[in-house]
Parts: C-alpha cells; structure tokens; sequence
C-alpha cells in the first residue's frame, strides 16, 4: 500500500493537539528544582562611560547572585557576525536599556526592587539618534565613519541615461520601526555544571546561533553547550539572534550560582531591550521614457542599525537585492549603507530589510504613473520583469513567470476597475474617501548569495524498532509550521503515512545543524533535504534487500525491525549541495541571488474618515505565485498573519523613540491589529512548480510582509490625492495634510511620521 | 519588608479550580495568573502583556471571561475558577478544538489557551454567531500569528458542528 496525497493536504498540526488543550510547554512552564530568576540591570543613557556602580540600601544584598562582565569566562559578546556587541556592558555604553549586571534570587517578586536599587553614574557621551544625524558624523559613535556595511550594485551605464529619458522622478520614502510582538516574550532556562558544560531551554529560532554564542562567551568546547529549544510562541525574527543575548545571561548566572536559573522578560521590558526592525529611508531618481518604460535611476537605500552591527548586514544585503522590485531595469546603480545610532541595535524581523526598498519601490511606481500620465496598473505592466530578463543583481530569471497575468488575477479578483471608477464617483461628496491601490512585488527564498554554501546544512533521518521515521533538523516550529511541512515531506518521500513520521525537539545534543530557522529556507531548503534523508533511508533498506518497492508500513515496520537487529542504529543524512547553475560575486554583488522568488500582487481597499482622520482597510486581496504549495491550510496561514502584520506596519504600529529609548514599550499604547481592525484577508495562490525546492516549493513566510504597506499607502492616495511618503501612516499625519486649512496650500512632498 | 512579614501578610484563599476544591495561601493582591501556574500547576494560561490587553491569560472566574493577569486572588476567594486545563469536559470544547486545528486557528499556540476560552464564552452566549460577534467576542485577544482569519472559520466551523451534533 502506497499513502498519496500527503504532499497538498492540510493534514492535522504534528504540534496542534498539545496547542489546542493547553498542553504545549513553553520555557516559563517549566522548572526545574532549586531554580533562581534572573533579572538584569540596564543603563539608562544612550551613551557614556560607566563610572561607579551602587548597590543601595534596603535590599540584603548576600541574598542576591550578582553577575558583572568580569566575570565572564571566555570573550564578552555575542558571537554573530562582526562580534562588536557585549554580552555585558563593561566601561562604555551604547544604548539605553544595555545589559551591565545580571541578578538572581529564588523569589521572583524580590528582583525588580533590587534591579531599582542599582544605581549607576555615568560621563554621558553625545548620541546619535537618526540616520541623518549619523551621516553628519558630528561623532563618531561605530567604526571610523558609523557605517556598519555599503552595498554597489552596478548594472549597465546609469550617468549615460539621464540625458535620454523624459521623465526623471525622484522621491524619498520612510519606514519606522517596527515590534515583532510575538505574545511570548523572549525567555531562557540555563543550567551549568562543571563536568557537562552549558545547558539552555529557550523560546528561540536557531538553536545553533545560541550555541555558538555559548562556546565563544564561555570558551568551551562544542560538546559541552547544548541547547534545546521549547515550543517557541512566536517569533516573526525576533528569536533569530536575541537568544543569544538572554540565554548567556541566563548561562552566567547559573554558572555563579551553581543551580538553574530562569530568565523571562515580562513585556515592558522586553519591547524596550530587544531588537526591531529597520528603519530605514530610501530615495529614487528614475529615468522614465516617454511611455511609461524604466530607463534606469538611482536607488540609495539606508538603515538604521542601532549601536551594534549584530545582523545589519544581512537585513541590508536583502534590502539591497530587493530595492528594484519586480522590474526590469537596463541601467541601474544602487548604493546602501546600515548607519549606528544609540538605540538598542534593530534586528531580524520578517521580510529582513525587503518590506523597507520595497515599500519605496511600489510607491515610487505610482508617482512613476502620475508623472507619465498613465495608470498604476499600467506602469507596472510596462516594466514588469519577464523571463529570460535579468535582475538588479543581473540574475536571468529562469523560471517561467507571468507577472502580466498574475496582476490581470489580482485586479480581477479584487473588483479594481469597478471599484476605481464607483469610488471616484462617490469621493466628491460625504466626509469619508474611499481608495484602492495595487502592490506587485517579489521574494527571494533562502540565504542571499553565497550563503547557503556557507550555511552548508545536514538534516538526518532515523528510523526506530516501531517502524517510525524522526526527522532530525534544527529548524525551530514557532507557529509557521515547520514540524508539520517537514513530517509531510519525509511521508511522502518514504510512501509512508504522515502518522509514522515524526519530528525530533531541536536539541543540539540530537539534531545536526540544518541551518538557522530564517529567510523562508525551511520549506524549500531544509524540506529538499529531508527528502532526500528520508529517501535514504528507504535505500538502506533496499539496498540490503530488506525491503522491495511497493510496501507497506508493516513491512517498511519489519524492514527497520530486522536492520537494527542486525546493524544498530537507521540513520540517513543529507547536506546541502549548491545547484550547479548558481554563481554569486560578494565582492561586485552579481549575480543569481536567490535560488528562487516567490512573486505576488496584492490589492488593498481603504476608507479614509474625514472626520476621525483614520484609516480603514476594507478589503484585501493577496494573490502569490509561490510553488507548490504543500500544505494549503498552513500556507494560507502565512499569508493572512503576515498581511496582518504589514497593515499594523503600514498604519498602527509607532514606536515613539526619546533619546533611543521606546517610550511605548506596553501592548496599551504600540497598538498592533486585533480582530475588529482587520478587513477580510483574501488568499489566492498560482502554483507554478520549482526545481531547486522540495516538490517545486519556494519560500512563502516573509512575502507577505512586503506587500500591504505600498498598496495601503496606494490606495489612501487614491482616496485623497495626498502623497504620503512614510510609515506608519498615523491619524495624526492625515489630519496635518488633510485638515480643511491646509486644502489651499500645497502639500508637502513627504509629510513624515511623528518621531 | 523582611521575611517573615512576607509570610504573615499571606491570606488562606479558597476557591473552586476546574470542579475541585483549593486551598492557596497567598497575598491577597498576588496575581491569579501567578496562583493557577506556580502554587496550583496550571500551565495553560500565559502571560503575554501583564496589564489586560492581549487576554493570553485568560480564565473563566464564576463564568465571566477575564484576564487573570488583572485579578487580585483575593478577589478569587470562594469563586468558581475554570482554566482551559478544565474545559475537557465541556460539550464545546471537542468541537472548537478539532474546528482550530482544521482551521488552522492555531499557530505558534501561545494565545490559544486564552482565544479557545473567550470562543467558548461567545458560544455558551450565542448559539449562531455571525462574523461581527465572533470578531467582537474575540476582541480581547490577540494574535500575532494567525491574522484571525482562520480563528474565525474554526469558531464558526465549531458553531455549526454543535447544531449539527
């Protein structure tokens, strides 16, 4: 008997029962015995020299396990990429909310009074608090000119095209911060003995990002730091490098105290301390023929790091790759930098640089339009890339897309010409102002570049006695579905039914690395790799003529029975192997970034109120090409969550910054969707199938991150002629452009958030 | 305030937890939330926000939906206390679960607990809810993950399963 069909059906969670009832243990539900909490202790200033620190009074400080930067016992930062930021701050600070000391008490309660009662004094030293203010270089706050990284991509001859173009359109365009705003805050539960090392039980994304931290901050050998990770309540990126930040604090106080200790951070402070997205500013200048074509420009594109260079580079690199859109361009020169400033440092968040340039390049394709002369819908079309054209990076596409075909769906689908016409109609009367606007756009899945050779994953199979095949990977399930998708590939590779295949907890001391659980990788990577773990392993076992083809789980059962018996353990393992026809050039950023892209047109309805001066979304149609689809449950999943996110990007959520500290680190006043502010999220899917991804699947979790906000900002112009240039787009922003004394005067040609 | 004032500041509460009868000694202004997970076990509620507003800690209190996290346990004393621990029992609960995990209502899991809770509430309350009660029944709760789409087919799903049963 052969299972079919297990590839494309929405079989049950692996995890979902344990979810649905209650059961499901993450870090805070655990404990172990003897276990302190830990707290940690931050500055209060962007910038300075530690002078003197004061235990107070009114706290018996004997009770108390206190950790400094002294006592660290191998290098004191967190291993990433440029090793810059400390696990503890030692003589210098860089930004409010960095860690000095670390404390550990048995009662939880008693820790935030005497977290209160150290005092530290300080030489405060000039901050930096924006991009621009970290170009002037006023101070030097990072390096020699507070740059983490540049990017030059270089296509063509853009200083010949000016003189040939038409139209030369420029704009400049703003994204603020943004909360991942997972509902479980980050947390970790470290032990330490001497004999065995670090152990850590953390909500996290990357088990062997942790680990390499621990080996560099303790100086131990790799057997002797083990991670684990628990079921993890969300993560959207913000569990990508972070754990290692909290799990060596958690480490260094158990390592002290000789028992385990539980960091948690309650809300508060876990918005203020950890990372954000960037943000970012991008300005274009595009030279347009007189039909609406892309010439060639100039795209600079810059994010706001924070004080430590952590994954900057990254984000950057993604944003760099995805700052030209799904178009063609002949000539092209695009030049971008992550910048310092004295916030604490911003980080992975879905989408990874690429919600930002792309967020610039969809609304700058509408001021394209009305520079022209022609239609949103028509712009696009006359630039959109084709098969067989090549990319920013020069990359040909050789998948066969149809991106002519994928917006006449979306607008089709959305009722965009009717709804044009009808709301033009109804606009010039009432007191609300109805929009719609159009976002097509792509996503590269996995590692930029070169990275998934430097990445250089192994997955592993292992079948028991039980005739039940484990999927051993690092890749973490935080909710997108990673258990599930995997299980389901190795089924369907093995002929088995999903029932007998399950997934190992990622555990370093189990698991072989299989990469970090990053950059929508998992399904398409990590899943072609436990395809062909899964396929080994059913070799093996014909190989030595245990098995014949056509079997089913009671002989597949056997089959494993009899080998173990015999030879031990049924394991089978897979690494990555780069396909042959990608070459990427890091020094002149050339080249086949990406494996795959995902490609998609979204179509946003608004309502703008004239009288609350708030924004509406109203309907909203996400139409992707994305592959195959495995799991069409899950996948739909994907696109409704992270539509979800970019409109709370696109219009609710404002981080308010003072001095680079969040003001509004509390659920009550960073306002993210909840269920009466979402429209109807429609998902529809192309399949258009994929060589290098397992059974032709691209990447799908971050794409839906880009799209919402340009089609937001679309549609509210739209709605009300006015141009707004930056996210997020608050009330207030439309009642400064669209209150009725400012109608007789020209609009600003970017009316900026509040800061 | 030294130790043994800590102690002596400890109130015996009483209440109903899941049909059982409890027993706690605790501050009176200790968190429930904090009661049911470290003196009484119960895992299932969260702790997502600590002041109300994303409702991952959410409990029955004498059949009312709260957030537990606001809840002082001397205002628990002599109540009626259900958890998502004890809703097994309920005729609602197979229905929303199997809907949830059908749907895809559940993702990362960390707001369920709470979100299961306030669905079951809904439907104790409204035999037939429509998409604005359902969205308004789950205003209290956030989720991060799922984008609520899929919450709402499992709790309408869930609805119409219990007609149908």
């Amino acid at each position: 008997m052969t299972v079919r069909h297990i590839i494309g059906a929405s079989v049950p969670r692996k995890e979902g029962w344990d979810k649905v009832t209650g059961a499901a243990r993450y870090v805070d539900d655990m404990a172990l015995p003897g276990m302190l909490h830990g707290a940690t202790v931050r500055s209060t200033i962007a910038r300075g020299k530690i002078k003197q620190i004061h235990f107070g009074p009114g706290v018996d400080w004997n009770e108390y396990v206190v950790v400094s930067a002294k006592d660290i016992p191998g290098k004191n930062c967190i291993a990433l990429i440029l090793d810059d930021q400390p696990c503890l701050a030692s003589e210098f600070v860089n930004h409010p909310e960095e860690p000095i000391l670390l404390l550990a008490h048995p009662d939880r309660p008693k820790l935030r009074k005497a977290v209160e009662a150290v005092s530290i004094e300080y030489d405060s030293l000039p901050a930096l608090h924006t991009i621009e203010e970290s170009e002037r270089q006023s101070t030097i706050i990072w390096g020699r000119d507070n740059t983490f990284k540049n990017f030059l991509v270089e296509k063509g001859d853009v200083d010949a095209i000016w003189k040939k173009a038409a139209h030369i359109v420029e704009g400049e365009y703003f994204t603020g911060a943004q909360e991942q705003l997972y509902i479980e805050n980050n947390g970790v539960i470290a032990a330490f003995d001497p004999k065995n090392g670090v152990t850590v039980w953390g909500s996290l994304q990357c088990p062997y990002y942790v680990h390499k931290a621990l080996i560099t901050l303790f100086a131990l050998p790799e057997e002797k730091v083990r991670v684990v990770q628990m079921e993890t309540g969300g993560a959207f990126g913000g569990k990508e490098e972070y754990p290692s930040m909290i799990a060596g604090h958690a480490a260094l106080l158990a390592m002290k105290s000789g028992r385990p200790v539980k960091i948690v951070y309650d809300r508060m402070e876990d918005m203020a301390a950890t990372t954000k997205r960037h943000p970012s500013r991008t300005r274009h200048r595009t030279a347009v023929s007189k039909d609406g074509r892309i010439l060639g420009g100039e795209i600079e594109f810059t994010i706001d790091g924070g004080a430590y260079a952590t994954l900057s580079s990254v984000v950057l690199s993604r944003g760099t790759i995805h700052a030209g859109g799904a178009y063609y361009w002949p000539n092209v020169r695009i030049r971008t930098k992550a910048v310092a400033t004295n916030a604490p440092p911003h980080g992975a968040f879905r989408g990874f640089g690429a919600p930002q340039s792309l967020f610039a390049m969809e609304r700058h394709m509408d001021r394209i339009a009305q520079v022209v002369g022609i239609s949103p819908v028509e712009v696009r079309r006359r630039n959109f890339l084709k098969s067989g054209q090549t990319t920013t990076t020069e990359q040909t596409i050789k998948e066969n897309i149809d991106l002519d075909r994928l917006l006449k769906r979306a607008l089709e689908l959305s009722d965009y010409a009717a709804k044009k016409k009808r709301f033009a109609e109804k606009n010039k009367a009432g007191t609300n102002r109805k929009g719609i606007g159009i976002a097509a756009f792509l996503h590269g899945a996995g590692f930029t570049g070169s990275g998934e050779r430097y990445l250089n994953s192994l997955v592993g199979a292992e079948a028991g006695a039980d005739g039940i095949v484990r999927v051993l990977v690092s890749s973490a399930e935080f909710g997108q579905g990673t258990n599930t998708v995997l299980c389901q590939i190795a089924a369907e590779a093995l002929g088995l039914p999903y029932e007998n295949v399950s997934i190992a907890q990622p555990d370093t001391s189990v698991v072989p690395n299989s990469g970090p659980t990053v950059a929508s990788r998992t399904a398409m990577i990590v899943g072609k790799l436990v395809q062909s773990a899964a396929r080994g392993i059913k070799e093996t076992l014909t190989k030595t003529g245990l098995l014949h083809e056509d079997y089913s789980p009671e002989q597949f059962r056997a089959a494993c029975k009899e080998y173990i018996a015999t030879h031990g353990a049924l394991k089978s393992y897979a690494r990555y192997e780069a396909p042959p026809d990608v070459f990427w050039d890091d020094e002149k950023y050339r080249g086949e970034a990406y494996a795959a892209f995902a490609w998609a047109v979204y179509v946003a309805e608004v309502t703008v109120d004239l009288t609350t001066y708030s924004v509406t979304v109203d309907d909203f149609v996400a139409l992707q090409e994305v592959g195959r689809v495995l799991h069409p449950v899950l996948a739909e999943g994907q696109i409704t969550g992270g539509v979800a996110q970019a409109i709370g990007f696109a219009l609710y959520e404002n981080v308010v910054w003072q001095d680079g500290r969040m003001m509004n680190n509390q659920m009550t006043n960073y306002i993210m969707p909840a269920s009466m502010d979402l429209p109807p999220i429609r998902v529809f899917f192309e399949e258009n199938g994929n060589v290098h991804g397992a059974h032709g699947a691209k990447g799908i979790g971050e794409l839906p991150m880009d799209g919402p906000a340009p089609a937001i900002l679309n549609a509210v112009e739209d709605a009300t002629g006015v141009r707004f240039c930056s996210i997020p787009l608050l009330p207030e922003d439309l009642f400064e452009a669209l209150r009725p004394e400012f109608n007789e005067q020209a609009v600003p040609s970017s009316v900026r958030g509040i800061a | 305030m030294n130790p043994s004032s800590a102690e002596s500041a400890k109130r015996g509460i009483s209440f109903i937890v899941n049909g059982e009868a409890k027993k706690v000694l605790a501050h009176p202004m200790e968190r429930l939330l904090d009661v049911l997970r470290n003196n009484l076990g119960l895992t299932g509620a969260k702790e997502g926000c600590g002041e109300g507003e994303c409702g991952s800690c959410a409990v029955l209190l004498d059949d009312m939906l709260v957030n537990s996290c606001l809840i002082p346990i001397a205002q628990a004393n002599g109540a009626s206390v259900v958890t998502i621990e004890g809703m097994s029992a309920h005729s609602l609960m197979k229905p929303l679960q199997e809907s949830f995990l059908e749907c895809g209502g559940a993702q990362c899991g960390i707001c369920t607990p709470g979100m299961i809770l306030a669905a079951a509430h809904l439907l104790d309350k409204k035999l037939d809810p429509t998409l604005a009660d359902i969205r308004e029944g789950l205003a209290g709760n956030l989720c991060r993950c799922t984008g609520y789409m899929q919450i709402f087919e499992a709790v309408a799903k869930a609805a119409r399963r219990r007609v149908t049963q």
